[in-house]
């Protein structure tokens, strides 16, 4: 029996969290258990380190192939590995109440996948398997056989635009900076990725960190560089792992240092961990903190295309915009265009989250309705509840409400409606999520990483936030609303960079669509989606009632009162509305209104 | 100062003069030795390098990575990123506070056991709430499930 075995265990950071290395390790002795008994299993078996393939809400993921026949299992813990082994592996026969469900083979059917095409199937910490699906193919053919001129024109007849943001057309950027003289030019990847619910950058270069590095190689050249940097978040200690080993395999190939691929092309990439400021991701900030500066923004121009690091010719795209370079080198320019919409080519990375069924990391091609992203490959809203917005852009974008269901995801579409592509971040908000608290939540943020330096962005988040803390603690007054208006038009027209220029776009979209909900806050004191603990009355149902005193402990200042067994009640003049009792019950006996 | 932080701190200096290190990285290096950024660290390192030390107080407060005090020997970080915020991370840091007796804008325990802290995102969505304890994740936390999950910590 030589039959060909591989297993595949998801270890991404989902993965780990939900227990990936136990379940390794016991795959490794389970084997090694039944190895003893049949030996030729073992011979062809591998165990592979996969990186996140987006399905992370059915962690831990394990596939079984034997002989080309896949079966994927999901939720699998560190108990079932044994059965797993003696079953498939041994018996030859797949445990199916185990096996993902159809909803899984939906959720990728309906997604084209560029930049995650290998996530999933190749072990990132190896070379050799990055070089079996065609890697550094694309930077040979550049280096070896391309002008510069040559790259920069199929880059920009592709479409590609940044996938950090802005959308700015790649190739053009390139050709700003080629065009300028200098004895040096630098390439920098921008992995900072500190939006709060974004983690597309992060999942790229922990599950294929040898794409990014091939992209930037192939920008290098066409630029003329001979130094590159990863600006990347410290937060992120496995794909920085992940990211060290693989330029250290890159340079051990002579992919990276001197005289690549037989020619006088030197290249190499060094890594700079972020220290923690979201503001660092805006280029010019980025820059700044690159040369050991306080990561503060200026005005532009000149853009880092013209003066950029240390006075240099600069380029900086995002992680997903160099991972599509090498595709688009294989595959051409044509090809490239041929997917997603008239103006927006290709596809986008996904981090769909929120209370959707299937939450994770997704690829559509450009133009794919909001509609079949949250039904289709989300599988809809989580639980019975209903759908009431979807946040993209993290906090620079909007929120977008049902009406606008049908609209196109690209960087028109986005904008259109007073949100944007950001990076990538997609929030799915359903009825309890109250959309003043969530502009406050995303103002509390841009206020505490604004760096300080324009007056309009400093202080204008701030008051903002004043104002949006005090209508969501029931202390709005008349007037508020046409107050965050003016203000937060004033903030986006005067501040200098970016973060300034997006940060009320949270507050502008959720006025314009849930007015409605501020106006509730104002003059009804009411929290409609009862989220505003400030806004409520807690108390407790006495027929739900068992009696069992759970509220009374988790209750911080003693409001409520009750013998064992009989029902609790709370002094309401007591009561400072945290909302303890409110998950300590068991019994749903406790009621917000 | 003690001799033995003046050995660290020169040590540190020879390799930012071999490697032309920048204040960050100067930094970084003398919190992973020192554990934080000290008054009295800074004070000496800025008169070696003849460096204002306005330089290295400007540096080190606006990266939320460096710290100003003493950290606890566990660190407890609390994810604060969208999805995590709205499957309700708050009510986490509200119990752990109180578990941990912290008040106001406290982050270290008296007795130096714990620090807690939160993070913009750690980028693990599908499992939200999360609290990283010092290295390890724990996925879809509830403000019970956490108070359990920091006891083994506790000695
Ligand atoms: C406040 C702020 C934060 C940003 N954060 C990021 C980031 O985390 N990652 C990123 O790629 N771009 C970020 N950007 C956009 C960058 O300034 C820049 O436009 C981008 O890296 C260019 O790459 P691209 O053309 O490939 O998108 C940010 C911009 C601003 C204003």
């Amino acid at each position: 029996m030589n039959r060909e075995i591989t297993v595949n265990v998801c270890m991404g950071t989902g993965g780990i969290a939900a227990g990936g290395e136990q379940v390794m390790k016991a795959l490794k002795q389970e084997f090694e258990a039944a190895g003893i008994k049949n030996a030729k299993i073992m011979e062809n078996c591998k165990l592979h380190k996969v990186g996140c393939r987006g399905f992370c809400a059915r962690d831990v993921l394990v596939d079984v192939t034997i002989d080309g026949e896949t079966s994927t299992y999901q939720y699998i813990e560190e108990k079932m590995v044994k059965r797993l082994v003696q079953d498939h592996v041994v018996g030859g026969k797949p445990i199916t109440e185990w096996l993902v469900g159809d909803d899984y083979h939906t959720f990728h059917e309906k997604q084209t996948k560029i930049v995650l095409h290998d996530l999933g199937k190749i072990d990132p910490e190896s070379i050799d398997e990055y070089l079996g699906v065609d890697g550094y193919k694309a930077a040979q053919k550049v280096v070896a056989e391309m002008t510069p001129e040559e790259v920069i024109k199929t880059i920009k007849d592709s479409g590609l635009r940044g996938r950090g943001g802005g959308g700015f057309p790649a190739g053009v950027k390139w050709a700003f900076c080629a065009a300028n003289e200098s004895d040096q030019r630098y390439i920098i990847c921008n992995a900072d990725e500190g939006d709060p619910g974004a983690f597309m950058d992060r999942s790229v270069i922990e599950g294929n960190p040898h794409a990014v590095i091939e992209g930037m190689i192939i920008g290098a050249y066409a630029i003329g560089s001979s130094l590159g940097y990863v600006y990347i978040r410290a937060e992120y200690p496995l794909a920085v792992d992940r990211l060290h080993t693989a330029l250290n395999a890159a340079r051990e190939r002579g992919y990276l240092g001197e005289k690549l691929f037989g020619t006088d092309f030197n290249f190499d990439i060094k890594v700079k961990l972020g220290a923690g400021a979201f503001v660092c991701g805006e280029e010019t900030a980025l820059i700044a903190s690159i040369e050991g500066e306080r990561g503060m923004p200026r005005a532009k121009p000149p853009f880092p295309a013209n003066k950029g690091l240390w006075g240099k010719p600069t380029i900086i795209n995002n992680v997903e915009t160099f991972a599509n370079v090498p595709p688009i080198i294989n595959k051409g320019a044509d090809w490239f265009a041929s997917i997603g919409s008239e103006k927006s080519k290709g596809t986008k990375v996904i981090a769909l989250t929120g209370k959707i069924r299937n939450t994770g990391l997704i690829e559509i091609p450009m133009g794919m309705t909001l509609k079949e992203i949250i039904y289709d490959i989300g599988g809809g809203i989580e639980g019975d509840k209903l759908f009431k917005a979807v946040q993209t852009g993290g906090p620079s974008g909007g929120c977008i409400p049902q009406q606008y269901i049908d609209l196109p995801v690209h960087y028109e579409g986005l904008q259109s409606v007073g949100s944007m592509m950001g990076s990538g971040g997609m929030v799915v908000l359903d009825e309890t999520d109250c959309m003043v608290a969530i502009a406050k939540f995303f103002l509390t943020f841009t206020q505490e990483e604004s760096c300080g330096k324009c007056v309009p962005c400093r202080i204008g988040t701030k008051r903002l936030l004043e104002i949006l803390t005090r209508i969501t603690e029931g202390e709005g007054r008349k007037g508020d609303i046409e107050l965050l208006q003016q203000l937060a038009e004033d903030v986006r027209d005067s501040s200098l960079c970016g973060l300034g220029m997006s940060a009320p776009n949270p507050v502008i979209s959720t006025i314009k669509y849930f007015r409605h909900e501020y106006e509730a806050h104002i003059n009804q004191k009411k929290c409609p989606s009862k989220t505003c603990n400030k806004l409520l009355t807690f108390f407790i149902r006495e027929h739900q009632c068992v009696g069992c005193g759970m509220c009374i402990r988790a209750c911080a200042v003693n409001a409520i009162t009750g013998e064992k067994k009989q029902p609790h009640h709370i002094d309401q003049d007591k009561c400072i509305k945290c909302g303890s009792c409110f998950d300590a019950c068991k019994f749903n006996a406790v009621l917000k209104e | 100062m003690e001799k033995q932080m003046e050995e660290v701190l020169e040590s540190i200096y020879q390799k930012s003069v071999a490697h032309g290190d920048n204040i960050i990285t100067v930094l970084q290096n003398m919190q992973n030795e020192l554990g934080y950024i000290q008054e009295e660290a800074v004070y000496w390192y800025s008169k070696r390098a003849n460096i204002p030390a306005s330089q290295f107080y400007g540096v080190a407060t606006f990266y939320s990575q460096f710290h100003l005090n003493p950290r606890g020997k566990n660190i407890i970080t609390v994810c604060s990123g969208t999805v995590c915020h709205v499957k309700g991370a708050q009510r986490i840091v509200s119990k752990l506070k109180e578990e941990l007796k912290l008040k106001d804008k406290e982050q270290t325990t008296k007795d130096m056991n714990f620090t807690l802290e939160n993070v913009n995102c750690v980028g693990a969505c599908s499992i939200a709430p999360v609290v990283i304890v010092n290295e390890k994740v724990f996925g879809k936390q509830s403000p019970d499930k956490m108070v359990k999950n920091i006891k083994p910590y506790k000695e």
